[in-house]
């Protein structure tokens, strides 16, 4: 299967993985099987935004207007993270 | 030295199992059920390590649901804030089970698979009917969508059927396939002869995992655990000696890994004599092998010590003698001739070597 995530594709956390805070190491930690991912404060903020409703084109727009940032930029370093996480079965997508 | 906190947690609540397998990796002596911990000690160890900023709990055994607090002890660590993983053969995980594993908030399950067929999972396992009662289990995991790691322990036995393997990883509908060739700790080094795979085997496995990895990315991901006496340097055993996890047997002893108890020398607090932050930060047993600084020079010179913390204390022991020395399956110690007539006595005793089954507490 491609990893690619298409403009329309809605990711989501699958059922036995999530994101909670880490109070003890800072920052926030995604929970998966038998696996604990530490996230930076950009990884959170993607994931923040994923939900199952919001598109991966939605989720880009959002991230380049909260943080003034290119788009493009955005879209390439929000594509590489979330196809790592879907390499792992950490995210899944509906069309 | 300051050691980072704990990550993970794993908890042995019992000894006892319905299965035998040759390559148990609990120790020779096993706790009997008079000695297991109570349900509120258990609860309490689980806050405990949430505290310590353990992340993850793995509610393990012997067989977990031979304890019928099970659904309460899951509850209890779920409540704490753990994530919580179940490893078991499935033996004993009824429907109704089921329902109160999950309403107590289980976030997912590794089950062990013996074999790809039933003769010869059952004849591993020493349990007959076995591999049915576990694939009727598996099923009932698929349909309620429970995530799910598939534990595929490979040897000698089971390796030449590691396609048919990875197909039953995505029919049950698992996440997760563990490729783990079985260490020789415990029961296991009763059975070298019986279950080491040959090189050939080896070779193969390391192919087939890896064109697996690349054509289900996506789909299955692959944990895999070479058979370490053919490879060229160590395991990076438990991510370093108490830096990333930590054990509590069923009697509430607390271990850096689950045979530490291998090393004689070694004296380890229970749970209930002190507390797990006390244990972890403060214990004789856990500040033995932290760091690096107690290895010999072959390690502290080398450039994989960061990698690989001079691998597994406990087969520094059981092989070099001395459980401060380089792992002995590193090409570089001084010991690494032992591995290799190892090898070579375990193949030459090989043909028709019988399995000597792990026997079970009461």
């Amino acid at each position: 299967m491609t990893l690619t995530l298409a403009p329309g594709d809605r990711p989501y956390l699958p059922r036995g993985v999530r994101m909670r805070a880490d109070h003890l190491r800072g920052d926030q930690v995604l929970l998966a099987p038998e696996k604990a991912v530490a996230l930076d404060p950009i990884g959170a903020a993607i994931l923040s935004r994923v939900n199952g409703q919001a598109s991966f084109a939605e989720i880009v727009d959002d991230l380049a207007a909260t943080y003034s940032a290119p788009r493009a930029q955005i879209e390439g370093d929000v594509q590489t993270f979330l196809q790592g996480l879907r390499a792992r079965v950490f995210l899944m997508v509906r069309p | 030295m300051t050691a980072p906190p704990p990550i993970a947690m794993l908890a042995e609540l019992t000894h006892r199992c319905p299965l035998s397998c040759p390559y148990c990796s609990n120790p020779v002596e096993m706790v009997g059920r008079q000695s297991e911990l109570a349900t509120d000690v258990w609860a309490d160890a689980f806050r405990q390590a949430a505290e310590l900023g353990v992340l993850q709990l793995h509610l393990s055994g012997g067989e977990p649901a031979s304890r019928p607090d099970l659904p309460e002890l899951t509850r209890a660590a779920h409540e704490a804030g753990l994530y919580t993983n179940l490893i078991t053969s499935g033996i004993g995980l009824t429907p109704n089970r089921l329902d109160a594993l999950e309403a107590a908030g289980l976030d997912h399950i590794q089950l062990s698979l013996q074999g790809t067929r039933a003769d010869l999972a059952d004849r591993i396992g020493g349990y007959k009917g076995g591999f049915a009662r576990k694939m009727a289990v598996a099923q009932e995991i698929k349909a309620r969508g429970i995530p799910l790691t598939l534990n595929a322990v490979m040897h000698r036995h089971n390796l030449d059927d590691l396609d048919r393997t990875i197909e039953m990883a995505v029919e049950l509908g698992a996440r997760r396939l563990e490729v783990a060739c079985v260490q020789f700790h415990g029961w296991a080094t009763r059975n070298r002869a019986a279950l080491l795979p040959t090189r050939e085997q080896t070779e193969a496995t390391k192919r087939k995992v890896a064109e697996a990895e690349a054509r289900l990315r996506g789909t299955l991901a692959f944990d895999f655990v070479p058979p370490d006496y053919y490879s060229d340097f160590p395991k990076s055993c438990m991510g370093g000696w108490g830096s990333a996890g930590l054990n509590i047997a069923p009697d509430g002893k607390v271990l850096p890994c689950h045979a530490a108890e291998t090393i004689p020398h070694l004296r380890f607090d229970r749970i209930t004599e002190r507390s797990l932050r006390d244990i972890w930060y403060d214990s004789d047993a856990f500040n033995a092998y932290r760091g690096t600084d107690f290895l010999p020079e072959t390690c502290r010179s080398c450039e994989r010590v960061s990698v690989d913390f001079g691998g597994c204390r406990c087969q520094a022991l059981a092989i070099a003698g001395d459980a401060a020395a380089t792992d002995p399956v590193c090409r570089k110690s001084p010991d690494h001739h032992r591995v290799t007539a190892l090898l070579e006595d375990a193949m030459r005793a090989a043909e028709g070597a019988e399995f000597t089954y792990r026997v079970a507490p009461r």
